[in-house]
Parts: C-alpha cells; structure tokens; sequence
C-alpha cells in the first residue's frame, strides 16, 4: 500500500466555475445591442482571460518556472505582430 | 568502418556529461511544450488568416446565429470545459497516488472528449443539410435560396452571395480542431489503459501530465475559436 502526503492542489472547481461563468457573460455580450467595436473588444477581452485561466492553473503555468514561462510566452507577441501587421495591408 | 561511422554520429549527438534538463522540467514534459508551440504557430497561420479575410472582405460572413447554432455550441463549450476540468482532476488524483478517482477522472474525460467530437459531427451534418458545405452554399437548399434572395435572414442582414470564405474559413479552423480533439481523445485512452494497469504512481505519473498539457491546450484553443468563430 503506497503511503504518500496528499498534495496541495489549487481549486480547480473556483477555476471551472470561472470559466462557466465567463462563457455565460460571452453569450450575454455578443447580443447586446451595442456597436460592434464594443462587443468584439469586450468579447477579446473574456477570451484571453478565459485562455489564461486555463493556461495559468490547469496547465499550471503559474506554478511553473520562470525559464520555461519566459520561453513559451516568447513567441506569442510574434505571433500577434505577425497578424496584426499583415492585417494592416488588407485594411 | 561501418560500424566506427555510425558509433561516431551516435557520440556526436550525445549530450556533454553532467547536461541538466532544459529549464528544469522533465525531458517528455519540455517536448509537449515545444510541441504546444509549434501548435501555437500552426493555430495562428489558422486564425490569423481568417482574421486578415474577414478584414479584407467585410461583407462575406454571416452574423452571429445567423447559420451557425450557437446555443448548441456554447453547451459544446461547456462540454469541453468539463473535460478540462476532470482531466486536471485526474492529475491530481495521479499526484496524490489516488489510483481509483485517477482511473474514474481519466474515463470521464475520455467520454466527455468524445462527446465534444459527437455534437461536432451532429453540428456539421445540420449544416451541411441547410446546405453550408466547405465550398460555399449549395445550390438549391436553403442557405443558397437564402442568399439568392437578398433579403434580411433570420433576424440579421441578408447572406454573402455564395459562402465559400464563411464555409471554407469555418470548415478548415473548426476541423482542425476537431481532429486534435479527436486526437487527445486517443492518446487519452492509451493513457487510461496504462493508468488501469498501475503504471502511474505518486512519484511518476509523468503520461498524465503530457496528455493533461495537450489537452487544455486544446481547450485554450477552442475558447478563441468559440468567440472569433461564433460569436463575433
């Protein structure tokens, strides 16, 4: 029988009721009659923080260390640069 | 010689002695995330093209509920979120050297992943008999009917003439993640047959968080999707 010191975890279910909670308020927001700027801002804005939720605490990240935090959030301002750059030729 | 070349190539890839583990996490756990990189530039080549069509071309897509069922979809978020949650339930079952909430959280997610990818295919059989296919509308049903007539759909503004950025942008971002669903949902029995044979323990349960980092990762991406896909 493996005896081992229970852990402590984060509050996972907090996390999942945030993130319920957060998809309920999408919804909400994306029939407002508002203008569409507004909408597609707030809308945004609920996804990454959902995505960080999920990045933070279910995958931890918050916990992890600095060199490997540092290095998978190197390519994501590249990632935007490159999108938000090209759009600027289409415009 | 053969065999001093080849002893040779091996020694040159040998790693310098005493090498620590890149940024101190374990070798297989470093490789998902390089691997979740790759998907992150994969997902960005994805988004960002849509982004960059819908910029450009204003008036070929449809409003928000217009074709698409939002309702069902966010109940399919939903679903997806629940998965994430009770894998992130399994690794700490896995941690905490709990072997029967391990195997009950890996089986949840298992199930609940394939029902992800169940509503998804009923999802697309309901569009394609409207008549949304990656190719545009089809001709004859309702959407191509629809947009034919130029007249206000569904409490929005008329369709686009013939669909084919909304079908195809829609098709190809949605399918691609539906098949890296469908993906983690098989590795993720292969995790959970090795979780029933006791392979994962307090100390070493390293598969658990492979997959777990692959699979909320999947679930990250889909959030995105779910709002520029559906709701914008």
């Amino acid at each position: 029988m493996e005896h081992v010191a229970h852990k402590k975890h984060p509050n996972y279910m907090a996390v999942f009721g945030g993130l319920f909670a957060l998809t309920v308020l999408e919804l909400g927001v994306a029939f407002l009659p508002w203008s569409k700027v507004a909408i597609v801002l707030m809308l945004i804005f609920l996804a990454v923080w959902k995505a960080l939720m999920v990045a933070l605490y279910f995958m931890h990240l918050r916990w992890e260390t600095n060199r490997l935090r540092l290095m998978i959030i190197a390519p994501l301002p590249l990632a935007a640069i490159l999108v938000v750059a090209v759009i600027q030729e289409f415009r | 010689m053969a065999h001093a070349s080849h002893a040779l190539d091996r020694d040159m890839m040998l790693p310098p002695a005493e090498a620590e583990t890149g940024s101190g996490v374990y070798t297989e756990k470093l490789g998902m995330w390089i691997f979740l990189l790759s998907e992150v530039m994969f997902f960005t080549a994805l988004i960002g093209s849509y982004l960059i069509l819908r910029v450009s071309k204003p008036d070929g897509w449809a409003a928000p509920n217009q074709i698409l069922n939002v309702p069902v979809t966010a109940v399919n978020t939903f679903i997806l979120i629940c998965s994430s949650v009770t894998m992130v339930k399994a690794y700490a079952a896995a941690a905490d050297g709990n072997q029967a909430k391990l195997k009950l959280w890996l089986v949840a997610t298992v199930l609940i992943g394939a029902t992800f990818v169940g509503v998804q295919v009923f999802e697309y059989n309901q569009l394609i008999h409207h008549g949304l296919v990656p190719g545009g509308f089809v001709a004859g049903r309702e959407l191509a009917e629809a947009a034919a007539s130029g007249a206000a759909f569904k409490g929005g503004p008329a369709l686009p003439t013939s669909g084919g950025l909304y079908g195809s942008t829609f098709y190809t971002m949605t399918g691609f993640h539906g098949f890296h669903v469908t993906m983690g949902v098989i590795c993720m029995i292969f995790v959970t047959f090795k979780a029933f044979q006791g392979k994962y323990t307090a100390t070493d349960h390293r598969g658990v968080e492979v997959i777990g980092l692959y699979w909320h990762f999947v679930d990250l991406v889909w959030i995105i999707l779910f709002t520029i896909v559906y709701l914008i």
